[in-house]
């Protein structure tokens, strides 16, 4: 038996469909509920199933107008980068299309300030940077052709510099930095726009790994401000903006006095 | 070490197509018509009935269900199937048999009407029905059972065809005609390409005495006296079609410009071989010898607006009223396929497109409905650009759109400002057709909602047409975007 594409739709009332992959807490699963919020038909993937559907039972129960299923919901490791672009291709089928795709998923291990701890830094490589190019790449791909389309990559401030506090962790982000630039060199002649999204601190999990915070803002908040970026398809984009101040000055510090600094 | 991982890399693709992956490279960008919606789908062009059942089981194994497309002129979504495959079916094109004697010609599905009357005119003979464009294909146009401007007396195009090859998803063929599988001939066409693919459709040509018509236009200034000079005149023409200018109001409402044709009798034309000749036919490249017609619409476009249409159809109409009753002799081409006299006119409505609106209404009833439908359409600010007035006879297939009265083809601009005022519109208007006891066309649909679909075609039709797809493709293969949307 032959699956059905999502049923109802409506020649004249387009609808926007996205992926978000790291969508069961954090950033993820409230830029998930923005997206419901604003009209988009979203998949959902997580390791964590459970957090998904209970997001999903949420997000579609705040959308009594609507019959349709807002959210759907996809049990995927990014670590499993084989399985990736047959699960791409179906979960395209199932939304009926693509429009956005934003890989939020991120680990961040406790490190100290003297360890080296080749487990972590292969993991962080294998979710920040692996899993990130297997999924976009599809979309790239998938983009190229149909010209047109919008590729989100939640990085971070410390892709900035190589800092003392966390190798590996800076190193993935600042990979994910090149390689959402390279992408945007590439495809912006195709009609498709790239943004990378260097956030601050963000109330999440993560941060409970993270040495000092301050301007520390919820997820919510950070996910607004992704949906705003997300809206004027702006290239990269900190937040919040005052990050972009200190990432300025950061990138300029001459390394012979970086060296020296304590974060 | 690069070696290993590129080795890898090839293994991981070839795993991924091993578990029913579609290669990308067949992923394309398909529009409707209209411009209106477009989708991306996995396109293939199949040349044979071989190449036609492995696409079927590719299918199957992939998960994902087939749309047929002919010349892709649905105006809407009939003719897309969005992330599923969809065959473009314009290479099966050839011509099977042809008798000359008896005008019986056998057809592979792509053959479009513009190669089927360019085949047989100079041997005397014309299709018995043509759409208003001739890049349609004879495939697509049995499925959506077309008519054309001859509806009232020709019927649709499925009342011409004599016997079909229907190719079951099961890779099976079956031929049908009314006399052979006759529930299946009354389904197939009109069907939409739900219940099989057409590989070949042999169908009864009408003889022709004469390359050109006879053509007589006249104008009428309300929408009584257009239906009175249709009521009038149906019985002695072989074509009828008005034009309406849709801005007109208050007692000039509905007034436009009526064209009715009649074929040459056997020696009205004195050189008949010469009319009927090919290069007497085809329409000029240039519009007034100087401007290439492939580029009018560009100039057409800065008009696309209410204020524009206004005062094209307003010319229109008091240059016809103005110039009186006209009689010419035209080339069949050139009388039938006006939407290929300016070609590309549908970018003038600029990227957001145009969808159609046709509503098919019982005589009876249809002078109270149009005026309230011209009249709604007006009070909500959304007056017709293009707006086409015919008349249609009923006929005896399980889809159709065939009834004893008349359709009026209606062409809304699409824009991202417009496209929910056009949807709600829409809606108002069903009421109005329903009413009135009106029917829809596939072909033309955009808007059509299940339960309006219930409504005019009833439950009973639909559950027989719903049995007949299951028990031909229990997979549920063939499928469409128009399908999904009106039928699940």
């Amino acid at each position: 038996m032959v699956e059905s594409t999502r049923p109802g739709k409506r020649p004249l009332e387009p609808e926007k469909r996205a992926i978000v992959i790291g969508a069961s807490s954090g950033i993820g699963a409230a830029l998930v509920r923005r997206l419901a919020l604003q009209g988009y038909t979203v998949a959902a993937l997580a390791r964590r199933e459970e957090e998904l559907h209970s997001l999903a039972k949420s997000v579609n129960a705040n959308c009594p107008e609507d019959t349709e299923t807002r959210v759907l919901v996809y049990g995927h490791d990014v670590n499993d980068t084989d399985v990736v672009p047959l699960l791409f291709q179906d979960i395209v089928r199932d939304l009926g299309g693509l429009d956005l795709i934003v890989y939020v998923t991120g680990i961040q291990p406790m490190v100290d300030a003297n360890e080296y701890n080749f487990d972590k830094d292969a993991a962080m490589i294998n979710v920040n940077v692996l899993g990130a190019i297997a999924w976009l790449n599809q979309a790239a791909i998938r983009f190229e052709r149909t010209r047109g389309g919008h590729i989100v990559g939640i990085s971070s401030i410390a892709g900035d510099r190589g800092r003392v506090g966390s190798p590996v962790y800076n190193t993935s982000k600042a990979a994910l930095n090149t390689y959402l630039e390279a992408l945007r060199n590439r495809l912006a002649r195709r009609g498709v726009t790239v943004t990378t999204i260097k956030p601050g601190f963000v109330d999440t999990p993560n941060l409970a790994n993270a040495a000092k915070t301050f301007w520390v803002i919820s997820p919510e908040d950070a996910a607004a401000q992704i949906y705003l970026a997300i809206r004027r398809k702006r290239g990269t984009v900190y937040i919040p903006a005052r990050w972009g101040m200190v990432g300025l000055i950061i990138r300029h510090i001459p390394s012979s006095i970086f060296r020296w600094m304590k974060f | 070490m690069i070696e290993e991982q590129t080795s890898k890399d090839i293994s991981q693709n070839r795993h991924a197509s091993s578990s029913g992956q579609l290669s990308l490279e067949h992923l394309e960008v398909v529009s409707a018509w209209g411009g209106a919606s477009r989708s991306a789908s996995y396109v293939f062009r199949p040349t044979t009935e071989d190449q036609l059942h492995d696409l079927m089981l590719l299918a199957a194994k992939s998960g994902r269900s087939i749309g047929l497309r002919g010349g892709g002129n649905s105006y809407g979504d009939a003719a897309l199937n969005s992330e599923n495959i969809l065959l473009d079916m314009r290479r099966m094109n050839r011509i099977l048999e042809w008798n000359p004697v008896s005008g019986v010609i056998k057809l592979e599905p792509g053959v479009t009407i513009s190669q089927l009357w360019q085949y047989v005119l100079e041997d005397g003979w014309w299709p018995p029905v043509v759409t208003g464009t001739s890049m349609t294909t004879i495939g697509g146009c049995a499925a959506m059972n077309v008519h054309g401007k001859n509806a009232y007396q020709a019927g649709p195009i499925g009342d011409h065809i004599l016997e079909f090859e229907l190719m079951l998803p099961s890779g099976e063929s079956i031929l049908c005609s009314r006399e052979e599988n006759s529930d299946l001939f009354f389904a197939a066409i009109g069907g939409f390409g739900m219940l099989g693919i057409f590989t070949s459709v042999t169908m009864q040509l009408k003889r022709v005495y004469s390359g050109l018509l006879d053509v007589q236009t006249e104008t009428q200034p309300d929408l009584a006296s257009m239906f009175d000079y249709f009521e009038a005149y149906v019985d002695y023409s072989d074509y009828i079609v008005g034009w309406i200018d849709s801005f007109s109001k208050g007692s000039a409402l509905g007034r436009g410009d009526v064209h009715r044709a009649n074929y040459l009798g056997s020696g009205a034309d004195l050189a008949p071989s010469q009319t009927m000749r090919l290069e007497n036919q085809h329409l000029t490249p240039n519009m007034f010898n100087v401007m290439p017609r492939s580029i009018i619409w560009i100039f057409m476009r800065p008009f696309m607006n209410n204020l524009g249409t206004s005062l094209i159809n307003m010319a229109k109409y008091q240059a016809g009223r103005l110039g009186g009753s006209k009689q010419l002799r035209q080339p069949h081409a050139a009388f039938h396929f006006l939407l290929d006299y300016v070609p590309d006119w549908k970018n003038s409505y600029g990227p957001g497109g145009l969808i159609q609106y046709q509503p098919f209404i019982p005589k009876e009833t249809a002078r109270d409905a149009f005026a309230d439908i011209l009249r709604l359409c007006q009070r909500r600010g959304m007056p017709n650009y293009l707006t086409v007035f015919k008349r249609h006879r009923p006929d005896d297939f399980l889809m159709t759109h065939g009834l004893d009265g008349y359709s009026l083809a209606m062409d809304f601009r699409i824009t991202d400002e417009r496209r929910r005022r056009v949807a709600a519109l829409a809606r108002e208007l069903d009421e109005i057709v329903l009413a009135a006891g009106g029917r829809f066309y596939f072909a033309k649909d955009s808007t059509l909602r299940p339960e309006v679909a219930q409504a005019y075609l009833g439950q009973e039709t639909i559950d027989q047409f719903k049995a007949m797809k299951k028990r031909n493709d229990p997979d549920n293969l063939l499928q469409t975007d128009l399908w999904r949307r009106v039928f699940t």
